[in-house]
């Protein structure tokens, strides 16, 4: 198995035949070729492998309650109190190994009280062993290499420069005068900025004693609500697909109410005769298992869909659903004009005009105040924010991009007294500023001027918010000369 | 028996009539509210349409919330949100909504929808006023829209007094077309009252509106501006910001100005009543 690296292919994985001719994980192909020209390599998929592991996991809970990942390669399984149901742990061994070999998959598998004991002893230690919860778990696996204590490559180079190979040396260690302090000690300084456990020896070989909790994080598996119509005759007309529509929304809503669940995301899947696939996919802004209101916004997807010489299978899945308590229908007719949710209003208008049309603005923790509001889709929860502080005025409509205005002023600072703005001359009346407001310099470049907002009204009474972008001479803007500064008009005050 | 006379129209409505007939001659104030459509015609070169439109609707809310305070049965705290749509030649010609710059209780209830197509933001004014989870809607259009005829105004009306949603439909640079808008504003901004500090500054907003066109109010001219607890409205002419004149009664009115401008079908004169008792 190879990967594509920036500096070529990389070994990644190897078998047998492989390690006997030289290849070792994370070689360069190129190196394993010179040992051996005829190997044979084929693209790993990670992503795959992944996926394959959390099936197997599922598939290993016929063993015991809960399992979990170990990726890229292994398996943990809870089987406390569960052994007994194959006839005691040596048995379960042996049965897993069957299967496992029936599955044409090398397992190797271990029993021990910890999930870090066991991971040891399934790597490092002999085939199919089982450890006793009586048993001294450091005595057993004193003789285990370093290895097994599940650490990162870096901590491993550095335990082997000390020289510590197995992991009874760890605890055997004593200073060299004998004046107090045992290895542990020792180990705790050179250690003790490591807080991961992979990442110090210690916490690991406290894991694997079961003297530390190690919360392993279990699969569980989801069923995704789907519910599907096969049609014996292939419909090639709008209102036959409308009405098989109805009856899977239908459906789908009894599925869902059987789970006290809402669908979030659907996705609809048309069959063709001739073997095409046609998926439409709806995402919702609340959870809902309203069958007219997914019909509705379903039924806008459809306008395009292509029928050819017919759909054969409908099928609807909803691949994220959310849990929605089961609620009493309404039993009042006045329910049916009072209009519809805000969750099915914000839906059907997503439907129409597209996810990025509807949104809510929220406030983000800047300066700059195009940067201060952003869009955010509108049912979500607002961000956490520091209260704003409201010095200032702000205008009540922002234009998307700020427009270049020319004024009349004293230079180099003085106010404004009339400018020209989208063709008209504008005489300005009152003005209250300067508000300076700085570039972000943690962020921007350090030649980005900094603005000089004045709040101004017209003659006429019109209200803007304008800003002169630099200052003559600051050494800035986008020659770096400083010259004369531009203004620009950016918001509209009420 | 006068029932017999008229057996198709039932008693509350000949009552509602008269009732209509005193409301008709009712000058408008703030405060008042029961209208689900009104536009708001502005310049799309400034901020002062849609801060106006703001206003107005805000102040109907605030009359609402009054009433849902004194109701027993109404739902404790009002969590509903606002629906302001704009197309895109409104959002080219006048900018977004900025959520620093707008009033402290509408800041996390704005929901935000930019339609590409004046059709796209009919549909979707539509779908808002049909929703029971939203306080108002705000539409901002540009233009004269082929697409926003009379029967698409009709639709709009319709299906706000239906579902109890105000729509305030702010059009920028449009022409007076046809509407079946309860209430058509025509609004300008005007200058703001000097501000207690600074002289030389921008006070607080303040826009010359113009009711053109009223199903129940005669029309008229007032200076709005709001304080931040309520819409006050005064005369053109009076010194804004001076006092808060709610310029309803007809007797201050003898020579103004204004008073020549309103066509004399329409205004009629209740003299010497003020409608604040009504």
């Amino acid at each position: 198995m190879i990967t594509e690296t920036a500096h070529g292919p990389r070994i990644n994985a190897v078998n047998e035949a492989a390690i006997a001719a030289g290849a070792r994980k994370g070689m360069m192909l190129a190196d394993a070729r010179t040992l051996c020209p005829s190997i044979q390599v084929a693209p790993s998929d990670p992503a795959g492998d992944i996926d394959a592991l959390e099936k197997l996991a599922i598939w290993a809970q016929r063993w015991g309650p809960w399992s979990a990942m170990d990726p890229p390669d292994g398996l943990l399984i809870d089987i406390t109190a569960a052994a007994h149901l194959f006839g005691g742990e040596r048995r379960l061994l042996e049965d897993a190994q069957a299967l496992f070999r029936k599955r044409e998959l090398a397992a190797r598998l271990a029993i021990a009280p910890t999930a870090g004991a066991a991971w040891a002893l399934a790597h490092y230690g002999p085939e199919l062993t089982i450890l006793d919860p009586d048993d001294d778990i450091a005595q057993r696996l004193s003789q285990l290499p370093v290895a097994a204590l599940r650490l990162d490559d870096d901590v491993m180079t550095v335990l082997r420069r000390l020289g510590l190979k197995r992991l009874s040396d760890l605890s055997g260690i004593t200073t060299a005068g004998g004046t107090g302090g045992t290895g542990r000690d020792a180990i705790m300084r050179r250690f003790r900025n490591r807080r991961s456990p992979a990442a110090n020896p210690l916490v690991r070989m406290d894991q694997l004693l079961g003297k530390v909790p190690e919360p392993l994080l279990p699969v569980i598996p989801q069923h995704m609500p789907l519910v599907q119509r096969r049609l014996a005759e292939p419909i090639r007309h709008r209102e036959l697909l409308d009405q098989v529509l109805a009856d899977l929304a239908q459906d789908m809503s009894r599925e869902l109410e059987g789970k006290a669940k809402g669908a979030r995301r659907l996705e609809l899947g048309l069959w063709r005769v001739d073997g095409e696939v046609v998926v439409r996919a709806l995402e919702m802004a609340a959870a809902t298992r309203d069958a007219a209101h997914i019909c509705r916004l379903l039924a806008a997807k459809l306008d395009d869909v292509d029928a050819g010489f017919g759909i054969e299978t409908v099928r609807l899945r909803a691949s994220w659903a959310e849990p929605l308590a089961l609620s009493q229908g309404d039993i009042e007719t006045s329910a049916e004009n009072q209009g519809t949710s805000l969750a099915a209003c914000v839906d059907r208008l997503t439907v129409r005009l597209g996810s990025r049309a509807v949104t809510r603005p929220v406030p983000f923790a800047s300066h700059i105040p195009e940067r201060a509001q952003r869009w955010q889709p509108p049912l979500e929860p607002e961000p956490a924010s520091q209260g704003e502080l409201a010095f200032h005025h702000r205008p009540l409509k922002m234009l998307d991009k700020a427009e270049r205005i020319t004024v009349l002023y004293a230079t180099p600072d003085g106010y404004p007294r009339r400018f020209r703005w989208r063709g008209q001359v504008h005489e300005v009346a009152r003005v209250e500023g300067p508000e300076r407001i700085a570039p972000e310099w943690w962020r921007e470049r350090s030649s980005v001027r900094l603005r000089d907002y004045y709040r101004i009204e017209d003659g006429e009474g019109r209200r803007y918010w304008i800003y002169r972008h630099g200052l003559i001479g600051d050494g800035r803007g986008n020659d770096k000369q400083g010259g004369l500064p531009d203004w620009y008009l950016q918001g509209l005050c009420a | 028996m006068p029932h017999d006379t008229s057996p198709s129209i039932p008693q509350p409505l000949l009552k509602d009539a008269a009732a209509l007939a005193v409301q008709r001659s009712a000058r408008w104030k703030p405060g008042l509210s029961g209208v689900h459509h009104s536009e708001v015609f502005a310049s799309g070169r400034e901020g002062s349409g849609a801060a106006a439109a703001l206003s107005l609707a805000l102040d109907q809310w605030r009359g609402e919330h009054i009433k849902r305070q004194a109701d027993p049965l109404a739902a404790g705290d009002d969590q509903r949100s606002i629906l302001w749509v704009q197309d895109r030649a409104a959002v080219k010609a006048n900018g977004r909504p900025y959520r620093p710059g707008l009033p402290a209780e509408l800041r996390h209830r704005i929901i935000h929808v930019l339609a590409e197509k004046a059709e796209d933001a009919l549909f979707a004014l539509e779908e808002g006023v049909r929703c029971r989870d939203l306080a108002f809607v705000i539409g901002e259009l540009a233009g004269n829209p082929r697409a926003l005829d009379f029967t698409a105004s009709r639709r709009l009306s319709l299906a706000a007094e239906r579902h109890g949603v105000p729509l305030w439909l702010v059009r920028f640079d449009a022409g007076h077309d046809l509407s079946s808008a309860r209430m058509r504003w025509e609004v300008r901004s005007a200058q703001s009252p000097w501000p207690r500090w600074n002289a030389a500054a921008p006070g607080a907003p303040s826009w010359h509106a113009e009711l053109f066109r009223a199903r129940s109010h005669p029309p008229g001219e007032w200076i709005l501006h709001d304080d931040g607890q309520s819409l006050k409205a005064a005369r053109p002419g009076t010194r804004p910001g001076s006092a808060a004149i709610i310029a309803d009664n007809d007797t201050e009115r003898g020579a103004g100005a204004p008073a020549a401008a309103y066509p004399v079908g329409l205004a009629r004169p209740t003299v010497g009543r003020s409608l604040a008792a009504l």
